[in-house]
């Protein structure tokens, strides 16, 4: 039930969190659910593994990944509107 | 000469020593021999594909041309013996492989108990995504399922199964879930969410036998107390714990414990062969014991650290505070270090005769600690404090926390005042740790 709360208010907050994904990768599991449940199909589990921030100028920072991962490795991490932009993408 | 490297096992320490090796030398040959025909997936991702959460070939972390960039020749069969002295190995199908350096990746395998009628088709386990994929065949809508043991993969296999229809009923042979970690609050927190989700529980109850019919499980027999009874079900899904893959190394005469036992470097009592991951047997420098983990993330932290050494760095292996982050009746749960709530808590755990998946035994040592501890908003936080410093620390529920207290417990550093702060009865331990940790 509270997954499904969090769900819906992770899609509110579209466009809305201003920030980057970044992985704790010494708690990721490699299960996958976070790229799964990406809209726009980056391929976020291969961030967590190596240890990467998501810098990637297509990221909606939609929240999707964050609130799916079942092991709390990824959150966001505040930054500046300028930094975003000179996201590399993959 | 190009040096030989052979590592048996497909899983997180057997990758993760690849990947090293070739790191570290780029024209040496590496073999993987495995006996997984699925090669190398995320274990601990086969609760969600129960689930659904997860689709099959998203288990897979690697594309399949990653393996050849790396360079690595892969072999599935199963090993047969391992001939340290002539430095080579034979497999079932017969072929011989010579090496330089072998690493025993082997893992652990599932316990099933000697209960009678524990062959029948229909009895299940979850340790490979050959168990994961036999058991989303079997679970069918309506009927009914029975699980027994304990800890993580139980609850993963009863929540798997109560995804796909089935009425699950959960037999404990005590009177609590998981009593070798959890404490009594906790357990209870689980037990409600799990009945909750429409898993009946069943206290001290004991499965006698499993009955079939045309060798396929019809029903089993049970015992509650001195009560016997009888139930139907299709299904009958057991986690008792695991045991660590040491046979190829006991029958090559290397040194083992429990698990394979290897020096700082993760060498074995051979010189040129390592181990790694959940076979092996490890000393954990905080209690000068050798333990045995079942975690994804030291394993790889093992791999890498042998296939360093298999390529001629020998470097040691740091063995970190151990943690798990896991879902336990959907309530996300941190467990960092030594939480037992009572001395000898394998002997307490009557579901549980040693460790499972996602565990490790240091979770099981009973720190000589005073604990803190809280429970508000549906979340838990336990703590234990040893010499002015956390050595423990379970964190059910909202996890804001979770990771700070990870630091702090892996880093031992000296809380100083906070200490009597958190004993103090009726203490809010969040928000004493978050003025500490934001100051
Ligand atoms: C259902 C489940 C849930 C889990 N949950 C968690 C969790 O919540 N958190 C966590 O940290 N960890 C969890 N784990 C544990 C984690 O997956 C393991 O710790 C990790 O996979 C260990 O890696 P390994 O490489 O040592 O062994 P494994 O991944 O077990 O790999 C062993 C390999 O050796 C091969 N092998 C064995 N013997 C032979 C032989 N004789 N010849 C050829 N090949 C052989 C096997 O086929 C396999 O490929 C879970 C595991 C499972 C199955
Ligand atoms: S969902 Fe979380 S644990 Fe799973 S692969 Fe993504 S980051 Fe790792
Ligand atoms: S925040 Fe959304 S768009 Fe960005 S990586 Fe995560 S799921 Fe994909």
């Amino acid at each position: 039930m509270l997954r499904n709360l969090f769900h819906d208010a992770s899609r509110k907050n579209m466009i809305l969190v201003s920030g980057y994904v970044s992985p704790e990768p010494g708690r990721c599991v490699q299960c996958g659910i976070c790229t799964y449940n990406c809209p726009i199909g980056i391929d976020v589990r291969l961030h967590a593994m190596r240890g990467e921030p998501v810098r990637d100028s297509r990221c909606l920072t939609c929240g999707e990944c964050v609130t799916l991962c079942p092991r709390g490795v990824l959150s966001f991490e505040k930054a500046s509107p300028a930094s975003l932009k000179q996201g590399t993408g993959r | 000469m190009m040096r030989r490297y052979v590592i048996i096992g497909s899983g997180a320490a057997g990758v993760a020593a690849a990947e090293t090796i070739r790191t570290l030398d780029a024209s040496g040959l590496i073999w993987i021999v495995t006996a997984d025909p699925d090669g190398y997936y995320s274990r601990p991702g086969l609760a969600y594909y129960l689930t659904g959460e997860a689709a099959r070939e998203q288990l897979y972390p690697l594309p399949n041309h990653y393996w050849k960039e790396l360079g690595l020749r892969w072999h599935v069969d199963e090993v047969e013996r391992v001939d340290p002295e002539g430095h080579r190995l034979v497999m079932k199908g017969g072929k011989d492989l010579p090496y330089d350096r072998l690493l025993l990746a082997t893992g652990a395998k599932a316990l099933l108990p000697d209960t009678p009628g524990i062959n029948l088709e229909g009895v299940l386990k979850l340790d490979t995504l050959e168990d994961a994929d036999r058991l989303l065949k079997l679970a069918r809508r309506g009927q009914h399922a029975v699980v027994v043991g304990g800890g993580i993969t139980a609850l993963e296999l009863a929540e798997g199964l109560a995804a796909r229809g089935m009425h699950v009923h959960y037999f404990l042979r005590g009177d609590r879930f998981w009593s070798g970690v959890l404490d009594e609050t906790e357990s209870r927190m689980v037990e409600r969410r799990l009945q909750h989700d429409g898993i009946f529980l069943h206290y001290n109850t004991n499965l006698v036998e499993v009955l079939g019919r045309g060798g396929r499980v019809s029903g089993v027999r049970a015992k509650t107390g001195d009560d016997a009874c009888e139930m139907a079900c299709s299904v009958v899904a057991v986690a008792i714990g695991i045991r660590p893959r040491k046979e190829l190394a006991e029958q090559a005469g290397l040194l083992v414990g429990r698990g394979i036992r290897v020096n700082q470097c993760l060498q074995t009592s051979h010189p040129d062969i390592f181990a790694a991951g959940d076979a092996a047997e490890v000393l954990d420098p905080r209690s000068g014991e050798y333990v045995l983990d079942s975690l994804w993330n030291p394993a790889i932290e093992m791999g890498s650290a042998a296939g360093r050494g298999m390529a001629g760095r020998m470097t040691p292996y740091q063995k970190l505070v151990p943690v798990n982050v896991t879902r336990l009746g959907g309530l996300v749960t941190t467990i960092i270090g030594q939480v037992a709530a009572k001395r000898d808590a394998l002997l307490v755990d009557l579901d549980l005769p040693g460790i499972m998946r996602g565990d490790s035994e240091v979770f099981r040592q009973h720190p000589d600690a005073v604990v803190a501890q809280s429970l508000h908003d549906g979340s838990r936080l336990r703590l234990y404090l040893s010499g002015g410093r956390l050595v423990g620390a379970l964190i059910m529920g909202e996890q804001a926390l979770s990771r700070p207290v990870q630091r702090l417990v892996r880093s031992g550093e000296d809380l100083g005042e906070l200490v009597p702060q958190l004993v103090a009865p009726g203490a809010r331990l969040d928000e004493k740790l978050w003025e500490f940790v934001k100051n």
